[in-house]
Parts: C-alpha cells; structure tokens; sequence
C-alpha cells in the first residue's frame, strides 16, 4: 500500500535527482548508504519505534468531528498530529535522522524552519540524544513565530536569522546547506520536509510513512475501509506524503492544498533549486519568486519532487486556498470541535469547506499535521 | 589568474571586464546573478542582490558581453536552473553568440552533468566542473576526465568569500587534482590575496578570485580600482 521507491539516481519520475556543489555529493552518498543500512537494521528500527511510541506519543489517534462534519455535509475525521509531542508530525522524520545522525558519528544537527515546527522538533531530538543543533530560520520568520524561537532557545539550540532574500523559508534553507558546505565533517542536515537532494524526499518519506500506515488502519476501524478523499496541506510536502502513503493503493482521492502565495504546483513550472528538481515559482530568467502565506511553514515557492511527480501522473491533485479562507477555516475548527489548528493544516479545512457541496456525502480524512498554539499571538492581531 | 566579477553589476561592469583583461587576467569569470546561490558566501551574494534589483538578467549580461572584445578568454559562472529555465540548448547557444568559450555551474555535481556536458560539448561550450576537498580519490579522475578548458578546485570547505588565510586544503586539492590530470588546475573560493594566490599557483595552474574583486566593485573602486588589484595579483605571480 505505498508509494513507489525513487530510482537509483533519486528521481521520481521526471522529478528529484541530487543537485549539490560537488563538496556535498559525498555526504549525500553516505546518508543514502548509511540510511538503508538502518533502515534494515532491527536494533534501529526497535530503537525508533521506542522513541515514536514512549516519547512521542505514537500512534495519535483519529477524530471523528461529528459537530463539522454535520455543519459542512461531509463525513470529516481528523488525523491527530497535532497531539505528538512538540505538537506536530515533524518529530516523526526528526527522530529518525538524529538517530541516523548518532550512528553516522555526526555531533551537530543542522536544521531550517519555517513556522519554527521543525525546528523545535529539530532542537528536542539534539536536547534528547546530547547532540549540539543549529537551526536556521529567516528573519521575517523569527518576528512573526517569536514562542517558537523560544522554545529552540530553551531546548538548548541555536537559532540564526536568515537575513538574505526573502528572509523567509527559502532563505533559511540556502544559509542551512552554506553551513553543511562548510561543515560537513561534523554536521548532519535535518532537512524537515520531502525536498532536497536524494535521498531525503525519500528518506523523509519514509520516517513519515508511520503517520499514513496508523490512518489507514484507523480509517478501516472508523470508516470500514479507505476515505474517498484524503487532504492535507502542501508546503514541502511532508505531512502529505506521510498520509498518502498510506492510501496509494486505494480508490481514494488524493488532495494537497497549497497556499495560494506560494503554489508551486499550481503556479509552477519545473526547475532546480535546493538540490532537486520539481515545481518552482520562478520568473522568466529562472530567478526564484518569493511565496507569500499567511503560513510560516507554507511559504516556500517550491514542492517535494514526489509531489510533482503524483500531480503528473495525475495520482494527486494540488488545490489552492487564500490566506482569508484559511483564517476562517482556523476559528472554524477551533468552535466547532474544540480543536485550534496550525495555519497549515488549516490550509486543508479550508478547501474542504469551499468544496463542501462537491464533498457533500463524502468521507475525508484531514492530517491535522500541527495544533496552533504557536499561531495564537499572530492570530490575535489579525483578528484584532 | 581569473578574476570573477558579477554581470550586471554597475553601468560600468563590461568596462570592469576589460580593464581586468588589461591588468594581465588570464580569462574573466563573469557571474550571471541567481536568487539562490548556495555556493556563494556574503559578499557575492550582495552583489548578486544589487545586480537582480538593478534589472540584470542572463540575456542583458549575455547582450552586454556581445562584442565587448574584452581580449581574453570568458566564461560565466551560474546555477543550474538559470541554464534549466532557457533551455540547455539555447543556453549554450545564446553563451557561444555572445563570445563565452567556458561554463562553470556550481550546483551541478557530476551525477546530474551528463545532459549539460552534452549539449555543451555539441555546441562547443567548454564545461569547467568543481572538484571539491571532500571527494574521495577515485571521484577526481572522473571529474578531470569531463571538465574542459580547466578544472576548478574547491579550495576549501564552505562557500566562496576572502578568508584570512589559505586554507591547507587549497593546497591539497591543487596537489591531488595534479596528481591525476593534464586538464589544467585553477583553485578557487577562499583565494583573496595576491600572497594567497602565490602560494596556491605553486601547487596548482592558477587561481580564480572571486569575493576580492566583487567586494572592490560594490566599494565603487570602478574599472580602474579593479585594474589595480588585478594588476596586484598579476605582479605577485609573475614574481613568484
């Protein structure tokens, strides 16, 4: 019931592949070797699988939202990644690289972050397993997410502002791979999403797939068989890999939603940045545009290239919603089911709630991929 | 000794091209702007800024360097998806017209160059490619093997910018690429003095300076400036 497995050379079909300075290319060739010798290791897997349940909180459950799911016509369920520890599904794939991390001799964790999620799982993982971690965050991010650099702080991290371009996601991600270009020895990079050189698409797929294989099992306890639909938001892409993995096989529809400031797949064409190639906002020339969301972690101009390969062959298709329906759909589940989500997931319930007539009768599971505390002071002024 | 500057920084930078030439480069490096270049350190990341904000882009830099006879060999050094966006066709095409015999792509590790070698091979663009301290031996004959015109060592671990001293690993890329190739060996990132620049030639072919020289345009040395730190470097290496 999976995805299928990139090619030897990371591609996906037309997309993914290994596009670093020639300084990394040995790192990335040991991470993929390194990764599929724990990947088959089972004191690893044991190592892992403890951690994802006694510290994590895994498996989270599934909500039935029987309160929306009324308002909206729809039959909605919830996969609860909101309740792990830290408070979204960005341990999952953290945990599993500061493992991997340990046991490849590396001592530093390097780490970008957007809305500061992966980055404060980024920071709990270095703080449990004693290693030393950076973060790397833009400074339009570091204003707008202020408790979560916090919460870096305390775990014992080191946040740097990404001060280049457009100070944002994007940003902090160029300065995070100047930082493994200079310190490779040493460093591992955390990358949080499917993106990047092979083989993290796939490797952080794989971390996440936990996350699909628990809401399928759910979905046939709940539903008695797979949803029709499937939704989660897309910024990277990896709460959404994460969920779809876990109904490839299945008759059921597939959605991202993407903001629409920073659509990759849905304003996109193909390009090369960040190591892979897949959907890019970029101008004319080939420059990169800059993506504007509402969402911190959602506001990157590109996509993991597993997602444009799906959007290609036509497995998943790739919707937009605007900021305004997404501060609607954010107080829209915070009253109705007691439950304030991430401005990202909220990206999902808001397609949802446009689409309510076209999903009227329908059974759809939601990744609820992070809770929103961290979104309440930024919401507070919105509202204001 | 090859000097890189960024294209389209400046009115004034075609005429920077040629006073460098002048001074006693070997060859000018022109850099084609990128919003992200990940290779790049502060100081051409700056200059990279000011030239996107002052409207640069590949076809008025390529434009401008048409006919500009600027009396040595060029090459123009970028990201990949720049040569991606146009077309790898009309990329190499469009370098050729404008009188850019060389290429340097930074984000282009071997295991993804075979498409661009080929094109570039077809239209007659000679592809320089990076070879990097981390590489273990087996990878540098591989990399000589492709690169033409040079090959370009990375002189040390982390991204281009004027470092207080040569790294020893300068030396020991230029010492290893040596070893294994005819292909001549220019070391690069981290070379940003003429005495920095002696020392790394002596175990190499010569060097590229990149970060020195942007750093004298953003200053508004001008061509003139830039001649005389170009001609610094020239004077140290022919004395050496």
């Amino acid at each position: 019931m999976s995805l299928t497995d990139p090619t030897p050379d990371g591609r996906f079909g037309d997309f993914g592949g290994r596009f670093v300075p020639e300084t990394l290319i040995p790192a990335v060739l040991e991470l993929e070797e390194a990764f599929l010798e724990a990947w088959a290791d089972p004191s690893y897997r044991a190592d892992l699988d403890g951690l994802l349940a006694d510290y994590a909180g895994r498996p989270s459950p599934m909500t039935e939202c029987h309160n929306l799911s009324e308002q909206l016509g729809c039959r909605l369920l919830l996969k609860r990644e909101d309740l792990n520890h830290t408070g979204s599904h960005k341990i999952n794939n953290v945990l599993g690289q500061a493992l991997l991390a340990r046991r490849m001799g590396k001592t530093r964790l390097l780490a970008e972050t957007g809305a500061g999620q992966h980055g404060v799982a980024a920071a709990t993982a270095a703080a449990l397993l004693g290693m030393e971690c950076c973060v790397y965050m833009g400074e339009v991010d570091v204003q707008r997410q202020e408790l979560n650099v916090f919460r870096m702080r305390l775990l014992g991290a080191e946040v740097r502002t990404a001060m280049s371009g457009s100070r944002t996601l994007k940003d902090a991600v160029n300065e995070a791979m100047r930082d493994w270009v200079a310190t490779v020895e040493e460093s591992h990079y955390c990358l949080g999403s499917v993106m990047g050189p092979h083989p993290y698409p796939w490797m952080v797929r794989t971390f996440q797939e936990v996350l699909g294989r628990e809401a399928r099992e759910q979905s046939e306890a709940l539903l008695g068989g797979p949803p029709d639909v499937v939704v989660a938001c897309v910024g990277g892409g990896s709460n959404a890999i994460g969920i779809f993995s876990g109904f490839a096989d299945a008759p059921t529809e597939l959605v991202g939603v993407e903001p629409a400031g920073g659509a990759a797949i849905g304003r996109g064409v193909p390009g090369v940045v960040h190591g892979m190639e897949s959907y890019l906002m970029q101008d004319e020339f080939g420059q990169v545009l800059e993506a504007e969301s509402i969402s911190a972690g959602l506001d990157y101009p590109g996509v993991g290239p597993e997602h444009s390969h799906l959007a290609a062959v036509g497995r998943a298709r790739y919707e937009s919603v605007t900021d305004a329906e997404v501060v609607e759909a954010f107080q829209l589940l915070s009253r109705a089911e007691g439950i304030i989500p991430a401005l990202e997931p909220a990206h999902a319930l808001a397609w949802v709630s446009r689409e309510r007539a076209s999903l009227a009768g329908r059974s759809v599971v939601l990744n609820l991929s992070g809770r929103g505390d961290k979104d309440v002071a930024q919401m507070m002024e919105i509202l204001a | 000794m090859v000097p890189y500057l960024t294209g389209g920084l400046g009115d004034d930078w075609v005429e920077t091209a040629r006073a460098a030439a002048a001074a006693g480069a070997d060859a000018i490096e022109v850099g084609i702007p990128f919003s992200d270049p990940v290779m790049d350190g502060p100081t051409i990341q700056a200059a990279n800024d000011l030239a996107l904000a002052g409207g640069a882009t590949p076809v008025s830099i390529l434009d401008a360097l048409r006919g500009a006879d600027v009396g040595v060999p060029l090459a123009v050094m970028t990201y990949y998806n720049i040569a991606h966006r146009m077309g790898l066709e009309r990329f190499a095409d469009s370098l050729l017209e404008a009188g850019v015999s060389g290429c340097i792509l930074p984000d282009l590790p071997l295991e993804e160059a075979e498409p661009w070698l080929e094109v570039a091979a077809d239209v007659g663009v000679e592809s320089i490619l990076l070879a990097a301290p981390t590489a273990p031996d087996d990878r540098l004959p591989r990399i000589c093997g492709r690169s033409r015109g040079f090959v370009y060592g990375v002189g040390l671990l982390g991204v281009t910018g004027v470092r207080a001293e040569l790294a020893a690993s300068a030396v020991e890329i230029a010492t290893r690429l040596k070893a294994v190739t005819d292909v001549p060996v220019l070391v690069g990132v981290g070379v940003g003095t003429p005495a920095q620049a002696v020392e790394a030639s002596r175990h190499g072919d010569g060097v590229v300076v990149g970060s020195a020289v942007v750093q004298r345009m953003v200053d508004g040395a001008g061509p003139e400036g830039v001649g005389e730190l170009v001609a610094g470097f020239r004077a140290a290496l022919d004395t050496s």
